[in-house]
């Protein structure tokens, strides 16, 4: 595909910043040792150090206290921490209700389901057509025996950002704790825990250019969790396991390479790719929020056409999508997502999610859109379905 | 396998085939047309197309399908199976048996099409309400992914006088209603005893 291929699946993995490396190298052949203690070796404590400092910076995106950050091996580890570590300690002392949204991202959501097999309640919030979960709704469910609410900062798939604040208070009066995967959000999107009072935060490095294997859990001060994965003391005694400290330096350095400006420029770009597919090709539908959106996604369904032909066809130009169709997952089930936002099946089986990142440019848009253009006119022309839309 | 996705042969439909059939997948909601022209003397295939609303091994299941299919007697075209299509193609991952089959249904679908059309169906046995619910089941509704049976769009279905009767539960003017109602009649109207088919909608 050389040098003419686009990436635009920058929701799934990202390419690595060569800054991100250039920080991280010296962690792994000069800074190499453990982390230790005030009392230990000289190389441990630089290799502190740099944990510290790394802590801090991703801290600092946030709003929140060094302290108040742990490290885990990325979104999944960090989402699975929050559900059955609040869990654990809470089960036999508070409740055993927790609320979840149903368009969670499958570690929220896979990891309800195993609290489910456990005995534990877990109710799945509806979202309307846009993705939104409606609060008041939220607010039937809630009862003296809800341990923790989960809802997602933005959508995975269709980019719907939630109102994570009034969600926050309500949960906050209710005396209910709130978790939020903000995977697709952090430094994308403000999320500040000065100003929302949200108790656990999951991010990730692989979605920001960061190395992949690395992501982070915040837990406000004074939140009662357990630890799931046993060992060591590490992390505050919150994840076991000899630090990541060339993933946290990575993770740091790439939270802080994000701008204001790069994210302005990136709804630059999806606004003109649902634009110009407006403009060229019939039978489309935008999936999620038209407003409440993140800067760099954009997912709209192709009617008639199935997804995984489009994505196939678009990699034979060296372009790279993804796609909610079911024949594209490995579960043979359409999107979630899409079907929870009342979605039907076949508004999933042609869905096609663009992701952007920092390397995606404008000029990119205009020869995406005009293959796309004559993948799908080819495609309705081999569909039995494609003369229903009367072109 | 690549090159049959890429390059389909025998695409489109057919202005007043002799048999055609239209299967869909429950696993993943992909669908398939099949065409076929026969030649009334030699019983051959003389001419095949078809239509995917599918996944890239539905594609190409479909066009290698095709292929083989072309200048074949209908006895022997009934034989191709999806191993036969599998291997031509080169291999096709197990995962993506559930598409490709549809294309070889989709085969058999129209050649039996063919052989009620013709009066060549060997077994006559009256039409009964469970017959034509089970047809029925091999309507797609795009909606669901899975058929129209099972995805509840069937309310009721009457067989008085050589005449089938379904209620069906979804708008006149919904997108795929057109579609839906053509294909159940198409399945329907060629049972031997049936001289009518009345499809109803909300």
């Amino acid at each position: 595909m050389g040098a003419e291929s686009i990436y635009m699946d920058n929701a799934a993995a990202t390419r690595l910043d060569e800054a991100v490396l250039d920080a991280m190298l010296p962690c792994y052949f000069d800074t190499f040792a453990v982390a230790t203690s005030e009392f230990g070796y000289s190389q441990g404590l630089e290799a502190r150090e740099l944990l510290d400092g790394a802590r801090a910076t991703l801290a600092a995106k946030l709003g929140a206290l060094p302290e108040e950050f742990v490290f885990t091996s990325g979104h999944t580890e960090s989402s699975n921490l929050a559900l059955k570590g609040v869990a654990l300690a809470l089960g036999q002392k508070k409740g055993r209700h927790i609320i979840v949204s149903k368009i969670e991202d499958f570690p929220v959501l896979q990891s309800a389901r195993a609290l489910e097999k456990q005995g534990f309640t877990v109710d799945y919030l509806d979202v309307d057509e846009t993705g939104l979960v409606r609060t008041g709704q939220l607010l039937e469910l809630l009862s003296n025996q809800t341990i923790l609410v989960s809802v997602q900062h933005a959508n995975q798939e269709i980019g719907t950002l939630q109102d994570i604040e009034k969600i926050a208070i309500i949960c906050r009066e209710k005396g209910t704790l709130f978790h939020t995967d903000a995977t697709h959000t952090f430094t994308r999107v403000p999320l500040d825990v000065q100003k929302i009072p949200v108790d656990l935060i999951t991010v990730s490095a692989h979605t920001i250019h960061g190395p992949k294997g690395i992501g982070g859990l915040y837990v406000r001060k004074g939140t009662p969790i357990a630890k799931i994965m046993d060992g060591g003391f590490q992390e505050f005694d919150l994840r076991a396991g000899t630090e990541n400290i060339p993933g946290a330096v990575g993770f740091a350095r790439a939270a802080e390479l994000v701008t204001p400006e790069e994210n302005l420029r990136l709804q630059e770009i999806r606004d003109r790719i649902i634009e110009r597919i407006a403009q060229t090709i019939p039978q489309v539908t935008l999936n999620g929020h038209r407003t409440n959106r993140i800067p760099h996604n954009a997912n709209l369904t192709f009617h008639f056409v199935e997804g995984e032909s489009i994505t196939l066809h678009l990699d034979m130009h060296g372009i790279a999508v993804s796609t909610g169709s079911a024949c594209f997952s490995r579960s043979l089930e359409a999107s979630h997502v899409i079907m929870g936002i009342g979605g039907d099946h076949e508004r999933a089986h042609g869905s096609i999610r663009f992701s952007l990142g920092r390397y995606n440019s404008m000029k990119e848009v205009d020869r995406v859109v005009e293959i796309l253009a004559e993948v799908v006119k080819q495609l309705r022309i081999i569909s039995p379905l494609g003369k229903i839309g009367g072109e | 396998m690549l090159e049959h996705f890429k390059h389909p042969r025998n695409v489109g439909s057919m202005e007043n085939p002799d048999g055609k059939a239209t299967e869909g997948s429950p696993a993943c909601g992909d669908m398939v047309s099949v065409y076929i022209k026969v030649d009334e003397a030699s019983k051959k295939i003389s001419d095949i197309k078809f239509e995917s609303y599918g996944c890239a091994s539905n594609i190409a299941t479909g066009s290698i399908i095709t292929e083989m299919a072309k200048g074949k007697t209908l006895e022997e075209a009934k034989q191709l199976t999806w191993k036969d299509a599998s291997a031509a193609l080169g291999g096709l991952p197990p995962i993506k048996a559930h598409c490709s089959v549809l294309a070889i249904e989709g085969l058999r679908g129209a050649i039996q099409n063919y052989e009620e059309r013709h009066d060549l169906v060997k077994v006559k046995e009256p039409t009964t309400e469970a017959i034509v619910l089970k047809r029925l089941k091999r309507v797609m509704n795009p909606l669901k992914g899975l058929d129209m049976v099972a995805t509840k769009l069937v309310k009721s279905v009457e067989v008085k006088d050589g005449i089938i009767r379904i209620a069906v539960d979804m708008p006149a003017n919904h997108q795929f209603a057109a579609a839906i109602r053509d294909e159940a009649r198409e399945r329907l109207e060629t049972l031997w005893d049936i001289k009518g088919v009345e499809i109803e909608f909300n």
